[in-house]
This record gives C-alpha cells, structure tokens and sequence, in this order.
C-alpha cells in the first residue's frame, strides 16, 4: 500500500506543506483535512483589499491552475479533534480516523476575543474569510467604529474603515503600539499614521466593557469615558489552535514546539506556520511566528524532515509587512530590546524612510516605510549574514 | 515607442520603472535590456523594486519570481504572467514598444 501524509489545517502552511511533499518527489497519499469548507485562501487581504470591496474571495484564492497536479485529496469541513502518536492517526469530529506514516500539524491560529462580548450583534473578530464578510457588511451601514487593540488587525482595519469614511478610534493597553515588533520609537512612528489620517488613537487604556443590549452601542473605557460605536473590532492577538494535541503527546507550548526542521518531540510529526513553535539558533528559545512568510517558507524544510532527506539547518530572516494608510511598511530580521534604530534614508516626518537596527554596530533588522526598493537589498544582506546565538 | 533613458543610466542590475498606459519595468542584466509590465500579478508591488536574480525578478512584497524573458511566473504565490514588452536600443539609447511582446516570448 502506498504511504500516506496527513496534513492538517488547508490553510497557506498546509498548501505550502503539500506543494512541498510533491516537489520533494513524494509520490504517496496526501490527504489534506481543513475546518473550513472554503478552499485555501490568503488572509492579508482580509483587513486590506477585501475589507475595502477592492478584491473578491476569487482574487484571495490560494490555489493555482496547477494544483490538480498534486492529487490531494481533499477533507473540507472537517475538523480533526485528536492524534494518536502510536498508531499516527488523525482523528475526525465524525468519529472516524485518517491513519498516516507521517502528519504535517498546519492548524495556524485564531484570533483572541474580549471576554464578555459573546453574543452582542456589532462587535467582531477578524481571522477567517466568514468574518471578514460579514465585518465588510456591518461596516457598509456603520458611522462610528471602535478598534481595541491597535496592533497588526487594528492599525490595518482602522486604516480601510477610514478610506470607506467612518469614524475611527483605537484604544490600545500599551503606551506606544507595535513597539513589540518594532521598538518604542518606531512604534511611535508607524502609529503617528493614524493622526495624520484622521483616526483617533488612544493609547494607555483599558477596555472596562462593552455597553448595549442585542447590538453594541459603545466601548466603556477603564476611566470611564464611553465612546459611542456602531462596530467595534477586537484585534487584540491571536492563539495557537493546538488543544486539540493535548492528549496526543506531542509537546506543547505557546504552540506546537519543534527544532530548527520543524520535528516535534513525536517521529512523523512536524509541525509549521502559525501553530509551531520553531526553535530559532538565533534567538536561543521557541519562536512562533506569526507572519505570511513563515507559513510559506518553513514547509519545505518540514517536508525535507519528514521525507527524511535533511538538508541544511535553515536560517530563516523573519519578514512580514503591512498596508496602512496607503503606506507600505516593511520589516526583516530579529529585533530585540537594546538595538539601537538608525535612520540610514529618507525621514520619519516624511513617513518614508528605511531604518537599520544594530547590536553591536551589526544591523540585525531592517524596517522599511515606502522604501521597497532600498528594503529589499537590506533584507537580502541580512539573509546572506549567518546568525550567531547571542 | 518610449524613450526610457541613455543605455549608460541603467547599469547592469538595474531596473527603471517606466510610466506607460500600464508603467513598465525595463531591467539590465549582463548588458541585456528586458521590459515587463511593472505591476506584479499578485497584489500591488512595483517589480522595478525587485531582486534581479539572473533572468528572474523577484517581487519585493511576497517574493514572486517572473522570468524577464517570457513574462511566465518563475516562483509563487503570482499565478498569472506578466506582460513582456520589446525593447530597443539604438544610438545609447533604450527604448520599448509597450504591447509589443518580446522576441521569443510567448
Ligand atoms: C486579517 C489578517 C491579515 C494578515 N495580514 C498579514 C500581512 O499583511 N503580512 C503578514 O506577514 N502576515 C499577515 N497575516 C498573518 C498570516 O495570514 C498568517 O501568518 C498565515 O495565515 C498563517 O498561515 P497558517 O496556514 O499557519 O495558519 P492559518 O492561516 O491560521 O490556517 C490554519 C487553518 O487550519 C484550520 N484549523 C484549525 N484547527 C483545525 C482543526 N482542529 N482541524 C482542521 N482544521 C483546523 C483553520 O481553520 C485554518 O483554516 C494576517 C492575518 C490575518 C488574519
Ligand atoms: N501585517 C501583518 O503582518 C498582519 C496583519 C494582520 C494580522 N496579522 C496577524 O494576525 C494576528 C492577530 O493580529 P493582532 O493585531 O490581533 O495581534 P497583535 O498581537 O499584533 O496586536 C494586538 C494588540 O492589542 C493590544 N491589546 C491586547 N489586549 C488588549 C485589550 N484588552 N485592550 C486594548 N488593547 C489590547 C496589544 O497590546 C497589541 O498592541 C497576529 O498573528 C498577526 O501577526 C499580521
Ligand atoms: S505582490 Fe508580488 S508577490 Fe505579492
């Protein structure tokens, strides 16, 4: 009988995982198992294009003319509830089972949502396509909208709200937004996007509660100060979707944890894209991240590792991007708190610029405002420079 | 046709972004001068922002690749080619004849 792959999650880490198996020459059964009943689909035009009526789920198709090629066999609509790691079999919310020699883990992440907000009509999360339907929807007949959490989802939805004319306000708990990622002081800087475009950014403030009865009417801030909303959308980070591992021994931490090549603690398992907690040589610890890129690039290392061929020991750049406000923003690398931020072109008054970042005169990271140009041969050093642990 | 600029302004490497009906990108490699339509198929990138990687762009934004030569996608997530346009040069000079398709491509 000829092997059998399980990938579960059909989303861009699964298709890629699946693209890979077959450039690897892997010639077996794949079978690939997603919740959702659409096909895979790309999700940053979810808060940009799409959310702005600029783009249909047709354009968002992940699939290519050539994917029938693959011969994958398809399990949409199915959500996989447990792994048994003895005999690799993937177990199906219809009680039955997919028995695979080797499983690919792709189940990504879901957005996290405000507690107490269950049940009231106007307040929305965005992490699939059904959400962003019907969020474009609700925005299409709204005046007044609330982001909480003014990090990727908030900056980018608040920045096509206001091209489809709404009000909008942002309430973030930290000081200063995407200094995670960024640092304080371009955090500061890409955040000063929302003045300029006439977004209210209140930062410092907690969220007290919602207030309405069947629809949202208002966010109630920690001081007291309600502002009135008609939508309010939460974008305050995302979870790994790995509880359904928990009795299936495969290691868990702040998502599915692996080495370098994407293997967990079990033979035949690897695990990418948003759910995997990756061991990266340079930072010295798990890493999950969450961008595009990632889901694209780790499976081919994963499906080395499965099919048993090895190669050599990647060393990924991490790069994500982001659309706001008309301005593209860039960045590539590991930034850590110490680096020191240089402006080597253009200035962040004129919001176009490339910032370097340097740990001990070295840069190690490369952020990018309308500069793709210049970005893209920083980021291109920086992939030919070997990480070393620090 | 469209003048683009002085065969000497756009060094082995390089790339220009020409504005046209659909604004082209004409690349330099190794002495060879290539024009594709500038607007990657994917989303909205400007391919003269490119890497150049032999006869290959790679996009700046999702890292599609294009063969400058055909226009056909070298490398995901881009599904559709892009549009090759011929390009001339004659006395130090490049110029492209937009809609024309390349020589050799299909
Ligand atoms: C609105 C939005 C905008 C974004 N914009 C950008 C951007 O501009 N730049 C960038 O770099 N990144 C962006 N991202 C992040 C990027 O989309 C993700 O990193 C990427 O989608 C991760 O891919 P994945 O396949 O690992 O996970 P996911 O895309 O989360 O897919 C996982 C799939 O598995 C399914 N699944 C989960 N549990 C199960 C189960 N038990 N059984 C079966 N199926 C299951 C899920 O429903 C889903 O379909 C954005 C994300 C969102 C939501
Ligand atoms: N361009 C991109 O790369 C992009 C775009 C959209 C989404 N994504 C991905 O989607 C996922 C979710 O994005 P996200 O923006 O929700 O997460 P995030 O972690 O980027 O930002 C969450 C923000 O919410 C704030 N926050 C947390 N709790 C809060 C509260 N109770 N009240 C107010 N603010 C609060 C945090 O301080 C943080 O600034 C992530 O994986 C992200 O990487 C990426
Ligand atoms: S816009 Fe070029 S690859 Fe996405």
């Amino acid at each position: 009988m000829s092997p059998t792959i399980a990938v579960v999650g059909a989303s861009l880490a699964g298709l890629s995982a699946a693209r890979a198996l077959r450039d690897q020459s892997y010639d077996g059964r794949i079978v690939v198992i997603g919740d959702e009943v659409h096909a895979p689909y790309d999700r940053p035009p979810l808060s940009k294009d799409f959310l702005a009526g600029r783009a249909s789920s047709d354009d968002i198709a992940l699939g290519a003319p050539d994917d029938e090629d693959l011969h994958l066999e398809w399990r949409l609509g199915t959500t996989a509830v447990g792994l048994d790691h003895l005999s690799r079999s993937v177990l199906l919310e219809d009680g039955s089972e997919v028995r695979a020699d080797g499983v690919v883990l792709a189940t990504g992440a879901r957005a996290r949502r405000l507690p107490g907000s269950d049940g009231l009509d106007g307040v929305h999360v965005l992490r699939s396509l059904d959400d962003a339907i019907v969020l474009r929807e609700d925005l299409a007949l709204a005046e007044r909208l609330v982001v909480i959490g003014a990090g990727f989802i908030g900056a980018e939805v608040a920045s096509t709200a206001r091209t489809l004319g709404l009000d909008v306000t942002v309430v973030e708990t930290q000081p200063v937004p995407l200094a995670g990622p960024l640092g304080t002081d371009m955090g500061a800087v890409c955040a000063g996007l929302h003045a300029d475009h006439g977004t209210r950014l209140l930062v410092g403030t907690g969220v007290a509660g919602l207030v309405g009865t069947g629809r949202v009417e208002a966010v109630e801030l920690t001081d007291g100060t309600r502002l009135p909303a008609d939508v309010v959308v939460v974008g305050i980070g995302a979870t790994p979707n790995v509880e359904w591992l928990a009795h299936s021994g495969v290691a868990l931490g702040n998502g599915v944890l692996t080495d370098v090549r994407g293997a967990t603690n079990v033979p035949g398992v690897v695990a990418v894209g948003d759910c995997a907690a990756t061991w990266s040589v340079a930072a010295e610890r798990h890493v999950r991240t969450e961008h595009w890129t990632s889901a694209l690039e780790q499976p081919a290392t994963a499906a080395a590792t499965l099919l048993g061929t090895g190669g050599p020991v990647p060393t990924p750049v991490p790069y994500f991007w982001s659309d706001q406000y008309g301005a593209r923003i860039q960045f590539a690398g590991s930034r850590r708190e110490g680096d020191v931020a240089r402006v080597v072109e253009g200035s962040c008054a004129d919001r176009s610029f490339l910032v370097v970042y340097e740990r001990d005169g070295h840069p190690v990271a490369v952020l990018g405002m309308d500069q793709p140009r210049l970005f893209t041969r920083w980021r291109r050093q920086l992939r030919s420079v070997v990480p070393t642990p620090s | 046709m469209i003048l683009v600029c002085p065969t000497t302004a756009l060094p082995p490497g390089e790339a220009i972004r020409v504005e046209a009906d659909e604004p082209i990108a004409v690349f330099n490699v190794d002495g060879e001068f290539y024009a594709i339509d500038d607007t990657c198929t994917h989303q909205d990138a400007s391919l003269a922002d490119g890497w150049l990687d032999g006869c290959a762009v790679e996009c700046p934004l999702h890292a599609s690749c294009f063969d400058l030569r055909t226009g056909k996608v070298s490398g995901p997530p881009a599904k559709t080619p892009v549009r090759t346009h011929r390009v001339v040069v004659a006395d130090g000079m490049v110029y492209v004849r937009p809609g024309v398709a390349a020589e050799g491509a299909a």
